[in-house]
This record gives structure tokens, sequence and C-alpha cells, in this order.
């Protein structure tokens, strides 16, 4: 079959498109649903893990960092409680202290001071040339004034480094004092920077302006923004811990994780690339979108294949089905025919014959004595004659209709198609010899004896013996090549003449009834038709192919029956 | 003396009186009827007639049922059936319900008067058959 010619046909082509969209859509409908489902629960949940493991990190490093600082407090505050106020203010004493506070608990004390009510530095003990040193406007010593402990924020100091100290108020004499120790800010910040957290994640603390605590890690700069909004929201409950998702400056989507220290001054907070925290979830993202697409192109390739395929066959079957319609409309409308030439054949037999029976009583009376002086006696016999002549067209005529529709002889017997051509040819022979035709004959020995209806194989052999010989008639002669052989299962006799050929618009009606090319009077267009119904009726098939000026040739199709072949 | 006393029917009015004037013309002793009823009428006044030259195809009671009427009522008297060609079967199904032969319209005059002739001679024969085995039969007695 050819695929390109239903290609151009709209309702093949709609077809098609419908057929292909409901196999994708029903294919993609359940594959999109599961598929989604199960992503989302899987998105959630991943979710809910990296949340809980952030949470659990930050909860511990929270903890972590309150004991150390509490702890560092606790020192300090036992020393200050347990030492005279005198011995505070000696610096040999507070070196012998320090001393020990390093050696025996932590290293992370630098040094320790003690400052009057007025903000000078009265004694220090550290690695820093800090005796008498004035703190009076320092933000620390104005906060630590006012309360009993204080532990302030990172700052750079009059060192210039950056360090953070821890504070103990001492009444003495109605006056306060601050003893001050200051805390190794490296110390410290090992605290913060050992928490790693996948490849990007990182932690760091911010006081409530949003400075840096902590250095923050690698070169990334946190940006406040986000720190900010999360300090003010953490404002309401300090030991929640908060998550929130936000971009930073960089356009990079990121994790926060947040929770207050040091009673809600500063914050902990845990950073960490979004990309990278779910970086399982995108990569089961990626694969299951992979073979989405992947199972898509292979839907929609099947799709498109199974449905043009499909309609191919519908296309064909649909051809079919017009083919064997035509057949039905051809058959039916052979039988239409036939029943009303039958009808027309004996209505009008009736009137011809009486016709004919008038024209010969007038004949009867002309033998008359009377009538046999009349001048026009030649002329009335003449004319009587021509009307039983006609009569006897009219007659021919009508047989031929009826033999149309009834068979005069349809016994089915035993027959050699050979045997019948040759017949046919025999009977044909003389008026072939008036046209200067000559009959050649090819036929194959032994071809297996069939069931047919003799007359009506030799009705068609003849009909289309004469019909070529008419043909050649005008030509002036020419031959007929009959030939006859076994194909499969089939007979085929071909009939061909070197003719002048049918004219192509007459080749497609030559099988209708009453088709003829002939003078009016000399054919009834019914032989052709007649073979037709004849061949077709034993389960054959007549076809002509006819080039002008080259000839014509019939060819019959005659199958024979399963079993005969033996 | 007539060649045969015949009996023509056919539902054709104008085809009856045509063949009437001829075939009596031709010395034949035509009885026209022009239906199958009327056939079994002429049949039963004229115990004469020989032959009956029958259309197949009439309104009513149609040429065979005709003929199996005649057939079983007269079984001497003959039957020509006369057919257009649509009913040649019927013709062929007449000839084995015991018809002498058939015909077709048109048919040929001289024909048709020889097969009336061939049928009046048979009915004649068998006329004489039965005569003379009757006669066989008196005489039979009388010895």
């Amino acid at each position: 079959m050819n695929p390109g010619s239903h290609k151009k046909d709209p309702y093949y082509n709609s077809l098609t498109r419908k057929m292909i969209l409901t196999v994708i859509s029903v294919s993609f409908t359940p594959m999109i649903l599961v598929s989604g489902a199960i992503l989302y629960q899987f998105h959630f949940s991943y979710h809910e893990k990296v949340r809980a493991h952030l949470e659990e990190l930050v909860k511990k490093h929270k903890q972590n960092i309150d004991y150390f600082l509490n702890e560092k407090l606790g020192d300090i505050r036992f020393l200050a409680q347990n030492s005279e106020f005198e011995n505070l203010c000696q610096e040999s004493y507070l070196e012998h202290q320090l001393a020990t506070l390093q050696q025996e608990l932590d290293p992370v004390f630098v040094d320790l001071g003690m400052v009057n009510a007025k903000g000078r530095q009265i004694a220090y003990a550290g690695p820093f040339k800090l005796g008498k040193a004035q703190y009076s406007d320092a933000e620390w010593f104005k906060q630590a004034i006012k309360s009993q402990y204080f532990i302030s924020d990172v700052f750079l100091g009059l060192r210039g480094l950056p360090h953070f100290i821890v504070t103990v108020r001492k009444t003495f004499q109605k006056e306060h004092w601050v003893f001050r120790a200051t805390i190794d800010f490296m110390a410290f910040n090992n605290l913060v920077e050992n928490v790693r957290i996948g490849k990007t994640g990182f932690a760091f603390i911010v006081n409530k302006e949003g400075k840096c605590q902590t250095k923050p890690c690698l070169d990334i700069i946190p940006s406040k923004s986000n720190y900010m909004s999360l300090l003010q929201n953490g404002k309401r409950d300090i030991d929640k811990i908060y998550i929130v998702e936000a971009v930073d400056d960089f356009g990079k989507k990121n994790i926060y994780a947040s929770a207050f220290l040091k009673s809600g001054n500063w914050m902990l907070i845990c950073q960490q690339n979004k990309s990278d925290a779910y970086s399982d979830l995108y990569r089961a993202k990626k694969v299951a979108g992979l073979i989405f697409l992947l199972g898509g192109v292979g839907i929609i390739t099947m799709a498109i294949l199974l449905s043009r395929r499909m309609v191919s066959h519908i296309a064909l079957a649909d051809r079919e089905k017009d083919m064997m319609n035509q057949q039905v409309i051809e058959t039916g409308k052979l039988a239409t025919v036939g029943e009303l030439a039958a009808g027309i054949a004996h209505e009008i037999n009736n009137p011809v014959a009486i016709m004919v029976e008038e024209a010969g009583w007038i004949q009867d009376l002309l033998e008359e004595e009377e009538f046999q002086e009349g001048e026009n006696l030649e002329e009335f016999q003449r004319a009587l004659k021509q009307i039983n002549t006609q009569g006897k067209r009219c007659k021919e005529i009508t047989h031929k209709l009826l033999s149309f529709a009834r068979k005069t002889d349809s016994r089915i017997q035993v027959v050699q198609m050979n045997d019948l051509i040759d017949e046919a040819i025999g009977l044909a022979e003389q008026s072939a010899k008036y046209s200067k035709v000559v009959i050649n004959t090819n036929l194959e020995e032994n071809l297996p004896f069939i069931q047919a209806s003799q007359t009506e194989m030799q009705q068609v052999f003849l009909n289309l013996i004469n019909n070529a010989v008419d043909a050649m008639d005008s030509k002036g002669g020419g031959t007929i090549d009959i030939t006859s052989r076994l194909e499969e299962e089939n007979i085929l006799i071909n009939f061909a003449d070197n003719g002048p050929g049918i004219h192509r618009n007459n080749l497609a009606r030559i099988f209708d009834p009453f088709f003829t090319t002939k003078p009016v009077g000399k054919g009834t267009g019914l032989g052709l038709s007649i073979c037709y119904g004849i061949i077709k009726k034993m389960g054959g098939e007549i076809d002509v192919k006819s080039v002008i000026d080259e000839g014509t040739t019939f060819s019959i199709r005659i199958p024979i029956p399963k079993g005969r072949l033996n | 003396m007539a060649i045969a006393k015949v009996l023509l029917v056919d539902d054709e009015i104008p085809f009856v009186e045509t063949m009437t004037k001829r075939l009596t013309k031709r010395d034949l002793d035509i009885t026209p009827a022009f239906s199958g009823n009327e056939a079994l009428k002429r049949l039963k006044e004229n115990d004469n007639i020989e032959v009956v030259i029958l259309d197949v195809k009439m309104p009513g009671m149609d040429g065979i049922e005709a003929l199996q009427e005649i057939r079983k009522r007269y079984p001497l008297v003959e039957v020509i059936m006369l057919t257009g060609h649509a009913t040649v079967e019927s013709a062929i199904d007449g000839m084995k319900r015991g018809a002498f032969d058939y015909l077709m319209k048109p048919c040929d005059i001289d024909h048709l008067i020889s097969k009336v002739s061939e049928a009046a001679a048979k009915k004649r024969q068998h006329e004489n058959k039965i005569i003379e085995a009757r006669m066989k039969e008196i005489t039979g007695r009388r010895v």
C-alpha cells in the first residue's frame, strides 16, 4: 500500500492525531500522577529530614556554646567571689590566678583585669600592656557596670584584636568594681568554625546588630539582611530554633537555621546552600526527570508509530470495503438491469408477435386473386417481408436480453476449456475468414477439467471472438491470439487481437449492459455484460486491457475448485 | 375437412384474432379462448377439439395450471405450449407435465401448422388405438 495516499486525506490525518493524543494522554496521566505523588512525598520528607538534621545540629551547638560561655562566666564568678577584693587589685595575684586558670581549667583565658567604677583598670594580668587602661567610654564597660554578670560582644578594643570579655561586678565600699576576663577569640571561634555541614554549610554567630561574632567561613560574606530578618523574627522565643529559606546577595538559595545564645543577645546561624542541602533530592529529581523524559519520548514515539500503523490498516480496510461496495453495486446494477431486461423482453415479445402475425395475415390476403393484379403488389410484399425480418430481429434482441437474465442452458457439466475454445473458433471461423482475420491458438495441454456450463462458456468465447473479428473488420483483417494456461489455481485464457483498440472512455463502461460502439441495429450492447455475468457467476474474473491502434486483450481467469487440481 | 380442430388460448386478443384468421385460412378449425378458464369451458362444450395451443403466461389461471387441468380431464387432447422467451423453463416444465411440444413467440406459421398436424395425428393415433383396443375387447367378448 502507499502510505502517501492516505496521508493527504484529512480524515485519516485527524484520526491519526486523535489516536496519538489518546494514547499519549492515557499513558502520561497515570505516569504524571504517580511520579508526581511520589516526588512530592519524597520532596516533603527529605525537607523534613534536612530541617530536622539542621535543627539538631544547631541545638547541639547552641547548647555547647551556651555551656562554654556559662562555664567561663562561672569560672570568673568563682574566682571573683572567692578572692579578697584587695587581692584582685594586685597584679601579682591576678597573674597567679591567670596562670592557674590557664593551666588547670582552660587555655582560653587570655588576661584578667580589675576595673574601678570610673573605668580605669586598676590591676591587669596578661600578655598585653594594658595596665591603667581607661575603659570608661567602652561600650562593654557601660553595660558591665550595670549588671551582675556580663558577656560582651566581640570587639577589637585597645589591643586591636578581636576578643570578648566576661565580667563580674563586685561591690566594695558601696562602689561598683568590674572584674573582667578576656576570652581567646580563636578558641571560641573554633567552637563554631568546626561546624561543617555538607560542602557549603557553615555556622557563625551574630550579635543583635548583625555583626559577626565569629570569623565568617570561607569567602562567603553573609548577607546581612537575611540575618537581620532572622533576628527580628526570633525575638519571640529564645529557646526555639528557626529555620528559613532565603536568597542571599549572590542569588543563591540558602537554608538558615538559627538559635539564640546568651539570653537572646547572640544568634547562632547555620547556613547551607540549598542545592547542597537537598543535593540527594535534586539528584533523585534529575534521575526521575530523565526517566520521565526517556519514557515520554518512548511513549510518544510508540504512540505515533502505532497510530500510523493502525490508521494505515484502517485505510487499507476502508479501501477494500470501498472496492467491495463498488463490486456489490456493480453486481446489483447488473442484476437489476437483468431483471429489467427480462421484463422488457417478455413484454415486447407479445406485441412483436402480434405485429408479425398481422403482417403475415396481410401476406396471406395478398395471395388472393383480387390483389394479384395490383400494381403495388411487389412493394407490399417487400414491405411485409421487411416487417417480418425486423420482427425476427426484435426476437433476436429479446433472445439475448433474456439469456442475459436467464441462462438458456446453465446445466453444469465437466468441461475441458480447450475443447470449448476450439469449438467456439470452429463456429466463428467462417465469419473470421470473411473479415480476413486469422485466429492463432496457443493452448496449454492437460488443463484440468472444471465444472461449468458448456453453452455459457461457449457464449463467452464466441462473444469475445466475434467482438474481435468485428473490431478488425473495419481495419481489413488482423490476428487473434488465444492462449490458455494454468496459473496457480486458476485457468487463464487470453483473447488478444491487434485491432483498433478501445478508447479509454469506453473501456470503463465496456461491461455495462446496453453499452455498444457498434452502429445502431448492429449490436445490443449485451454481449460483454452477459460474459461478465457468466464469468462472475463462476467466481472468475474478466478483464480488459487496450491500447489504441495496437489492440485489445480480454483476460478471463477461472478458479479451479480445490481438489480438482489432481 | 379441416386439418385439425384446434383451441387457441392466449390472453392477447389481437394475437388470437389474427392467428385465428391465418390458421383458418390454412384449413384449421380454430376455437379461440382468452384465458385458462375459458379454455376449459370451450373444451367442455366441444368434445371434438383435438389440439390446444396454450400460451404459458396468462393472468389468472396460467398455462401450466391449465395444462394440468386439461391433461387431467381430457387426457387424449394434445397441448402445444406457446411461450415468450422468459418462460422457456416453464415450457420445458410443461413438456414434462405432458405437453406435446412448445413453440416460441413469434413463431413461424408453417412451423406451427406442422406441429399442430403432428399433434393431431398423435391424438388420432391414440384414439385409433383405443378404438382398436375396444374393438378387440368387444370382439374378444364375442368369441
